[in-house]
């Protein structure tokens, strides 16, 4: 059902925990469907140099929050903002039809953690 | 690696005998029982031997055992047929909120089509309370069917109790017993009951075939359009192998079921005290002892359940899980939120039934597992 990436993620979940002094934060989902993640950034020159994860749900919505950390980490909050979840989807070799819904919303959580960011630090391209 | 099998509510593995007592029916007594010629009588003799066999483990008459695919297609039958002709009686049908989908969703149907439903509410262990049936009864209520055990928490019914208060106002009453038959007693006389749904691949038969107990004289008829099978009110070839087989199984549960209640209890006592040691921030759902032997299941709080069933997958170990996830829908289990648990306790669900092969060193293997997996997930976990 999954693919080998997926289960590598989800097993092996990259920069798992929460940031001391994080710069923004952002949250999506609810527990009603099973699904939250919460992600922390950490902003120095407009590029995220650390970001960390954590959250509430099934393998598909753990191993897409893995990988968007993944691929977000070093990237400026500009390239992090043109970021999908059908590219963090992809990044994982695909997700099953039934969770590109409701497990697949990493990248909104980090979009929300930029807005976060930018909504404290107005001058920041 | 080691497979583990903790899902017996699921489906159970065949057992060899009943492979051995199927085995003949495929390529050798291959006859359609409803053939003139004698090889064909073979086939129809062992439908009839098996139809005495369970009619007699659940103390009916033959006659009133009706082979059909499974519990699904016994649960709809017994459903559509007997509220379809009772109409002119009334349109009034009663259920309970924790049903297998196969009664369920039959009964959504019906109020689609119009009928009148009410789904009796159950208190936090799951139990419909006889009260509440009693109040919902009304004088055009035709048909009341209430799970004699649940699968997904194991709690049991008072079917009797139930049964008794439908007849009183002279309803049907019918029950799925798929969860029941070859784990308990279950015996249509006592329990009162009308219809009764059963499946032979949880109780170590093969899957596919089923029966529906119905009552002399219950106004219930066939589903399906075809031939004169199962006294005109089952078209199509009989499933012969399949048949046999579920003969069997009950014949070798009605031996076992004494060693077989014993074993389960005591697995699932040592599995429930032990998660019960090692792991903080746990619910036990279910009746603590009406429930079927064998069934843990459990919510861990924070973290979801298939999570937790694929990293125990990782491990040889093979569970279920009621999160919206594995319900396949967007809700979590409809028999949790039913009972009263919150969805995100309920997105914890775990159920672990155990079967005759399972043994304590299986037991012991979970509980060295299962501590760190549940540490490893609430670490992830934005709710810890």
């Amino acid at each position: 059902m999954y693919t080998k990436k997926v289960k590598d993620h989800f097993m092996n979940p990259r920069n798992v925990g929460s940031i001391e002094n994080a710069d923004a934060q952002g949250e999506i989902g609810n527990p009603q469907c099973g699904d939250i993640m919460h992600i922390d950034i950490k902003v120095e020159n407009g590029v995220i140099v650390d970001i960390k994860f954590q959250t509430f749900g099934c393998a598909a919505a753990i191993a897409s929050s893995s990988m968007v950390t993944e691929i977000a980490k070093g990237k400026t909050l500009i390239e992090a903002e043109k970021l999908t979840n059908q590219m963090v989807a992809d990044a994982l070799g695909g997700l099953p039809p039934a969770k590109m819904h409701c497990s697949n919303l990493a990248a909104d959580a980090l979009h929300r953690a930029i807005q976060d960011y930018r909504r404290k630090h107005p001058e920041v391209e | 690696m080691k497979c583990i099998y903790l899902d017996h509510s699921a489906t159970t593995p065949v057992d060899p005998e009943v492979v051995t007592a199927m085995n003949p029916f495929f390529s050798m007594h291959y006859g359609n029982p409803s053939s003139m010629y004698s090889i064909a009588e073979i086939s129809r003799d062992a439908i009839e031997q098996s139809r005495s066999t369970i009619a007699s483990f659940i103390n009916a008459s033959p006659k009133e055992i009706y082979f059909t695919s499974g519990g699904t297609e016994s649960d709809n039958q017994a459903i559509f047929t007997t509220a379809q002709k009772q109409k002119h009686k009334g349109m009034h049908i009663i259920t309970s909120s924790i049903e297998h989908h196969a009664v369920l969703y039959a009964f959504q149907q019906l109020e689609k089509e119009g009928f009148d439903v009410t789904y009796l509410p159950v208190d936090s262990y799951g139990i419909v309370s006889p009260s509440s049936l009693q109040k919902a009864m009304r004088s055009d209520t035709t048909l009341v069917s209430i799970m004699h055990a649940n699968n997904e928490v194991g709690t049991m019914q008072d079917i009797l109790s139930l049964a008794t208060i439908a007849h009183e106002k002279g309803a049907l009453f019918h029950t799925d017993a798929v969860q029941a038959i070859g784990k308990v007693p279950v015996d249509v006389q006592l329990m009162n009951v009308d219809l009764l749904s059963s499946s032979a691949h949880k109780l170590y038969g093969p899957k596919g075939v089923g029966f529906l107990y119905a009552k002399k004289g219950t106004p219930f008829s066939s589903y399906l359009y075809g031939g004169g099978q199962e006294n005109k009110k089952r078209p199509g070839t009989e499933n012969v192998p399949g048949i046999v087989g579920f003969a069997k199984a009950i014949e070798l549960a009605q031996n076992r079921s004494l060693d077989d209640h014993q074993h389960l209890q005591n697995l699932a006592t040592f599995l429930t005290d032990g998660i019960q040691n090692l792991v903080s921030d746990v619910l036990f759902t279910g009746h603590p002892t009406q429930r079927t032997p064998g069934h843990v299941s459990v919510c861990f709080k924070y973290v979801e359940g298939e999570s937790i069933l694929l990293m125990l997958d990782s491990h040889g170990i093979c569970v279920s899980s009621g999160s919206a996830c594995t319900s396949g829908s967007l809700d979590a289990s409809h028999v949790l939120l039913a009972m009263g648990i919150d969805s995100a306790t309920a997105q914890g669900s775990i159920r672990l039934t155990m079967g005759r092969q399972n043994t304590m060193e299986d037991m012991k293997a979970v509980l060295n597992v299962l501590p760190e997996i549940i540490e490893k997930l609430r670490k992830m976990s934005p709710l810890c």
